[in-house]
């Protein structure tokens, strides 16, 4: 590949080049890799989440620096770097999960909808329903389908009655594609569902809460394919009615789900934009090596 | 040679022949165009060792247990000789005799020459018993490891060999805990089945009264005994409610708050504590049952207008619920804190709170642990003795109120056997009875927990 037609791939407000550069003129104009102040644009027009020069430190470790980025209305962020960059780290301060670690500490300010989710009038509990979370490995409780699904819609008194309950849990599953696999046995436990059934279990149960914003950490990452192929699929739907935040270490993954993708590198944001241009013409210098595989 | 002696210089040799089995096969594996060793030196050389030791201890264990009854018969033939034909009985009081003579602690005043002389007999022909067995082990030994050593060859399979010794050392070792329970159960029935032969069955499980005291003598005034087990159940039951009602709760729930909210200073020095707990002997729980705890119950009870008695099931029952609590809190938590925290995360980014995830998620998984835990407990409770028997008292009252005094299974049983007893009258047989009730209760209490857990368990991973 020796040109480039980056005018078609240039987000709109950035000037776009008149004529077609070469690759080695585009690369020399990448940003140096000591810089690590944020490029690309962090910011949306309609956010849902603004965060604010959000440190993380875990014990004397500065797990994130200074990291500012906006969550925007009904988009998918993806969020990709190297293993330990903090990326994870990060996404749990957006439910305040890192509460739950010992001698973890956060400073900044993260807003929902213009509210202080660190506030100390804030309330944990009502925060971490607005804004749902999917882990890494599959977690359904040792419970029946049913009772996984319908565990919080019952915390949150969200249904009146048993028939309204199953309601609720009737169109979560519908969501998260589990339906048509599971209705004949919702009374079985849900630890013995496939991997992919499990994940998509646990998508079920977050969205039966009806939250506002989904944090997934990795989802798929003890996936097959098929099942991977499932819950992308599963998460583009989604975004109609949720902004969506996934953390991946699937550079394709990313690129499919996602309309923007931020990458981290130990701790800095080094990089945001429209997920098009991150893959095809990064502006830093880390961010086309973790993306052409020269490390991470 | 001495036993001693003998069995040092077994072990001494089986190590030698380790080290010249295995030197041997390094030479067999060294020679040129000799095939690669099948098994490592170390393998032959244990497999050498192994046929050193292993026959010749088995003739060494089998004349043991064997040598005292040959040569008391050897050393009371001549006896026979100089007395003519002797009953059973004469010829055991002489056995015994003789086996205090020959072990120095015969006081008697006289002492009966041929008695003397059937010792005499008895030591020499054990010193010459000793030696030859000394010869007969050590030429095993040798014997056996020469062969074992000429037999060593690249082909030689000594791995396997070594393995399945070792494998077969292992099920034997397994084996005992079911073989001694065997013998225990199988102790039990014997003696259950002569107690049986004079008490009714029906009369022991459902009678109401339990009264053990037999007449010695024809001619004694006295009762004839009555030996209804279900007071003296009642009273076990009735003591294990109150402990485990005092041991549940506060051992799960310390469990609860040490695993899941107590900071981990806290933890560090609280956790060992209430394992301290768990190691007082019993006997000075039955001290403080029976000096502290029931006179200030009675003197709160006097204070209220109650009658109580100096020694209550509710004194016994709640030291026993002391006692008990590190069992159940140390195990529960230790079951809780193996729930895996993508449970508590599952929950927790779901919006539950602490204590709700708690309580749907983190006790419904770690439930057959704490039931175990908790039935563990029940066993500990029903089979204490030394609490009960300092505290509880011995009139054996059918009653369910704790202020009484009530009596548990295992205080009656060690009433019926302590001193001097004789072993063919019911009133001692009662406690091999009592025993075998005790033990198919506790057998119930697993089978029945065994199968609720196995119905309610919750399976995480």
């Amino acid at each position: 590949m020796n040109t480039l037609d980056t005018a078609a791939i240039v987000p709109k407000g950035f000037a776009a080049p008149i004529t077609p550069v070469t690759w080695e003129a585009a690369k020399s104009r990448k940003v140096d890799r000591d810089n690590r102040e944020t490029v690309g644009r962090p910011f949306v027009d309609d956010p849902r989440m603004t965060c604010r020069q959000i440190n993380v430190f875990y014990g004397e470790k500065h797990a994130i620096k200074n990291v500012s980025i906006d969550i925007g209305k009904n988009e998918v962020l993806a969020m990709i770097g190297p293993s330990g960059c903090g990326k994870s780290t990060f996404l749990r301060c957006l439910n305040r999960m890192n509460d739950t670690i010992a001698g973890c500490r956060v400073s900044g300010e993260i807003r929902l909808d213009e509210q202080d989710i660190y506030d100390r009038a804030i309330d944990v509990v009502p925060l971490r329903a607005q804004v749902g979370m999917v882990f890494q490995k599959p977690n359904p409780f040792p419970k029946s389908i049913f009772d996984n699904v319908a565990y919080g819609p019952k915390i949150h008194g969200l249904a009146d009655s048993r028939s309204e309950l199953a309601d609720i849990v009737e169109d979560s599953l519908k969501r998260a594609g589990l339906w048509n696999e599971v209705n004949d046995r919702l009374d079985k436990p849900g630890t013995g569902l496939s991997g992919g059934q499990q994940q998509r279990l646990c998508i079920a149960r977050a969205i039966a809460v009806r939250p506002e914003i989904i944090l997934m950490d990795e989802p798929c990452s003890a996936l097959d394919p098929i099942a991977t192929a499932t819950v992308e699929e599963l998460i583009s739907e989604l975004k109609a009615q949720y902004s969506i935040v996934i953390v991946t270490h699937n550079m394709q993954q990313a690129a499919r789900v996602s309309e923007r993708t931020a990458y981290f590198h130990l701790g800095d944001l080094v990089e945001v934009g429209k997920t098009g241009r991150i893959f095809t013409n990064p502006s830093h210098q880390l961010t086309e090596d973790y993306i052409t595989g020269r490390f991470g | 040679m001495s036993p001693t002696l003998l069995l040092a210089v077994l072990l001494a040799l089986s190590s030698l022949t380790y080290r010249l089995g295995s030197k041997r096969a390094f030479h067999v594996a060294k020679k040129p165009d000799s095939p690669v060793l099948h098994s490592r030196p170390g393998y032959h050389g244990m497999l050498v060792a192994l046929w050193c030791l292993l026959p010749a201890l088995a003739i060494f264990v089998i004349w043991h247990i064997f040598s005292d009854d040959l040569l008391s018969a050897y050393a009371v033939q001549s006896f026979s000789a100089a007395h003519g034909e002797l009953s059973q009985a004469r010829m055991e009081l002489l056995l015994n005799d003789l086996r205090n003579l020959i072990h120095g602690s015969y006081f008697s005043r006289e002492i009966d020459p041929a008695l003397q002389e059937a010792a005499d007999r008895y030591l020499a022909m054990r010193q010459t018993a000793n030696t030859a067995l000394a010869v007969v082990v050590l030429t095993t030994a040798t014997l056996a490891a020469a062969w074992a050593s000429w037999r060593i060859s690249p082909a030689l399979r000594a791995r396997n060999q070594v393995e399945r010794v070792v494998k077969i050392c292992l099920t034997l070792c397994s084996t005992i805990a079911v073989f001694t329970t065997l013998g225990i159960v199988l102790s039990i029935i014997f003696e259950s089945i002569r107690f049986f032969q004079q008490v009714s069955f029906f009369d022991f499980l459902f009678g109401l009264k339990w009264s053990p005291q037999m007449a010695i003598r024809a001619d004694q005034a006295g009762s004839s005994g009555s030996f209804g087990a279900v007071p003296v159940l009642a009273g076990t039951f009735l003591i294990s409610a109150i402990a485990m009602a005092i041991a549940v709760p506060f051992g799960l729930f310390s469990a609860i708050y040490l695993s899941e909210y107590a900071g981990p200073v806290f933890r560090k020095i609280v956790k060992p504590m209430l394992e301290i707990l768990a190691g007082v002997p019993t006997v000075v729980y039955g001290f403080f049952a029976a000096l502290v705890i029931a006179p200030s119950i009675r003197n709160l009870g006097m204070g209220l207008g109650l009658p109580v008695a100096s020694e209550s099931a509710l004194a016994a029952g709640l030291v026993m619920g002391v006692m008990i609590i590190p069992f159940v809190s140390s195990l529960s938590d230790d079951i809780i804190n193996a729930v895996p925290q993508s449970l508590r995360d599952g929950s927790l980014a779901l919006g539950a709170t602490r204590s709700e995830t708690i309580k749907n998620v983190v006790i419904p998984a770690a439930l057959p642990g704490i039931v175990g835990s908790i039935l563990l407990a029940v066993s500990r409770a029903i089979g204490e003795t030394m609490i009960v028997v300092m505290a509880a008292g011995l009139a054996a009252n059918l009653t369910l109120n704790p202020l009484q005094a009530v009596t548990t299974v295992t205080v009656q049983i060690v009433t019926l056997l302590v001193g001097d007893q004789e072993f063919d009258s019911p009133k001692t047989l009662a406690a091999f009875a009592l025993g075998m009730l005790l033990f198919v209760v506790t057998l119930a209490l697993n089978v029945i927990a065994l199968y609720v857990v196995r119905k309610y368990r919750e399976e995480y991973e």
